[in-house]
């Protein structure tokens, strides 16, 4: 072997390794990460904090039940907004897909997903608050809802895309009109992957801050109103880690523990679904 | 086709998707209008002076510019080589069976809230950088990178939890790049003697637009980032090279100090701000998806033209 294969060789070995090493660089914050959340936050987990109202500076105990709800109005308000919208502009793309328009569509859903979280929070604040002089719930769910809006468009589109072309000709040939093809036919047998879209959408909205620091603001008390500022679990553990209390501190570890385990049941809930619906559709 | 209820059909689908393409239009607008107080009075010495004084009423945007881009750039730096690997790892290199495993876990790191990293960062990460400022070899910290007084938050935070959150996103579309790229390229490679590391360049090389598109659409998000910057950056607006200097992004003005602004001029210079993200970040993904999908189509044609005649051979 010469010694110019053999150097060669060695820089193919030496560039193998580094890309497994860079395999390990990446998951070593993401073991950090989760390491801190989970040995930090499960200590101020308790029955308290899903139960508790917060309490002020140097009172110990309290909890987020206001902002866990309200993190929950503010999501299912979202979800409400983005996801009919989401689904039918998506079945738009994929059933007119190759005109003029359609690209268009897919082009403004692009965008609007590569939009920064905080500028949507602007708009919504132009939008939606300033006209009525008030931080509302509401604004704060139409900000997800508008994040939620091309997650949902663009998975329903491509799960669409995949559905054999023959089940909806078979409809259209039993007579069935373009709507009813695409609405009893076509999106059924595309169900379950649409879901899983939407619940990977709703994990990613769920642990957006930005959006709501002035859309839905924050409420120390607990609240329903559609009307009123809102509470909600990221902005109160945005609000406690950046105090300079220990005990805040606590809380926003758990905090951010709850909103790590929302994600994480998502990701693996739908992670088993697409697995299932890879092996429906290779039998 | 032509029978009315298709026609309704489409016109009911398609207001749906008009839906979208007017949101993003009213972004556009409304920030355009929200702005116009601070654009008409400062014009262009908004991005050319350095001075934020709301209280005096002085504002110049320029220093959240350079943090934004500052940060950006340097998170790219660390980001790519490791985002290149791991898509280079994945796609040619590791065993099929570990693929799975491995792509859930860096979609994992895209998943976790950037409220998360922001708590980690601030409570963890910030106090470790600044054990490692304090200790620093008072011989280096003459040079610029590396002056100032340690304060732990700063540049170098923020670039290294910018770095973690945009590898995913470079990772995964550079592995889907990667993925076009015939089977018969890399064969050919090897079937002329090539090393892995030659083959796998090869591969890069032709790949290397769609490659440039994942490493702009990673840039687009680092852009944009707001909690875990804001979190740990510093919110100093002051033009610094030192990655020790708390330095300001745009994101991070608007998300300290938009609830705040209560005069009517200081919120139309904030949403100028915005604006300007806005445009920013809406022209670097266009490019990069143009970059992404002007590779992706060519090699499917290709990928199209080699299975045919197979087929038809085999049948």
């Amino acid at each position: 072997m010469t010694f110019t294969n053999r150097r060669r060789k060695f820089f193919s070995s030496v560039f193998v390794a580094f890309c497994a090493a860079s395999v390990l660089v990446a998951l070593v914050p993401l073991a950090f990460v989760l390491f801190f959340v989970v040995s930090q936050g499960i200590q101020a987990l308790n029955f308290n904090f899903f139960t508790k109202l917060p309490v002020p500076v140097g009172e110990q105990g309290g909890g987020m039940v206001n902002s866990i709800v309200g993190s929950l109005i503010l999501v299912s308000l979202g979800g409400l907004f983005a996801v009919p919208i989401g689904i039918v502009s998506g079945i738009y793309m994929s059933e007119y897909a190759g005109t003029r328009f359609a690209s268009l569509v897919r082009f403004a859903a692009d965008t609007l997903n590569g939009v920064p979280s905080i500028v949507i929070g602007v708009f919504i604040y132009g939008v939606a608050v300033m006209p009525f002089k008030q931080f509302s719930a509401l604004a704060g769910g139409l900000a997800l809802g508008v994040m939620m809006i091309p997650i949902v468009a663009r998975t329903t589109e491509e799960l669409l895309l995949l559905v054999p072309g023959t089940m909806r000709e078979g409809a259209l040939a039993l007579g069935a009109t373009h709507a009813r093809a695409v609405f009893t036919v076509v999106v059924p047998s595309a169900a379950q992957g649409i879901i899983t879209g939407i619940v990977l959408a709703v994990a990613r909205i769920a642990g957006e801050t930005a959006p709501l620091l002035f859309t839905a603001l924050n409420n120390r008390f607990f609240s329903t109103s559609l009307t009123q500022p809102i509470s909600s679990l990221t902005v109160q553990v945005y609000n406690y880690a950046e105090s300079p209390y220990q005990d805040w501190h606590r809380q926003a570890w758990a905090g951010a523990l709850v909103l790590v385990i929302i994600v994480l049941t998502c990701s693996l809930l739908a992670r088993f679904a697409t697995r299932r619906l890879e092996g429906l559709r290779s039998h | 086709m032509k029978r009315p209820e298709n026609l309704g059909f489409r016109l009911g689908t398609g207001f749906f998707g008009l839906v979208l393409v007017v949101i993003v239009v009213a972004i556009g607008v409304e920030l355009f209008r929200q702005s116009w107080l601070s654009i008409q009075k400062f014009g262009f010495n908004f991005w050319r002076t350095d001075i934020w004084d709301p209280v005096a009423g002085q504002f110049g945007a320029r220093p959240f510019i350079w943090g934004t881009l500052y940060s950006s750039v340097l998170a790219l730096l660390i980001s790519t080589p490791i985002a290149l690997g791991i898509a280079i790892f994945i796609s040619e290199l590791c065993p099929d069976r570990l693929k799975p495993p491995l792509v859930f876990l860096t979609e994992l790191l895209a998943a976790i809230p950037s409220i998360v990293y922001g708590v980690w960062g601030y409570l963890v990460l910030v106090p470790a950088i600044r054990a490692i400022e304090v200790a620093f070899p008072p011989a280096l910290k003459t040079l610029p990178f590396f002056s100032g007084p340690p304060f732990g938050l700063g540049m170098l935070a923020a670039a290294l939890i910018l770095a973690v959150m945009v590898i995913p996103f470079s990772s995964s579309v550079a592995r889907e790049v990667l993925k076009s790229v015939p089977v018969a390229q890399r064969e050919g490679a090897y079937a002329l003697g090539a090393t892995r590391l030659e083959a796998i360049m090869a591969a890069l090389f032709y790949a290397r637009t769609g490659i440039v598109g994942a490493v702009m659409l990673g840039f687009g998000r680092a852009l944009g980032e707001t909690m875990a910057v804001t979190m740990v950056i510093g919110n100093t607006p002051r033009i610094a090279v030192s990655l020790f200097a708390p330095q300001y992004t745009m994101a991070a003005v608007l998300a300290n100090e938009f609830s705040e602004a209560a005069d009517n001029l200081y919120l139309s210079a904030l949403i100028e701000i915005g604006l300007v993200l806005f445009v920013i970040t809406l022209i670097v993904n266009s490019l990069s998806r143009l970059l992404i999908w002007s590779m992706a189509r060519p090699a499917r044609e290709s990928a199209a033209n080699v299975v045919v005649p197979a087929a038809e051979s085999a049948a």
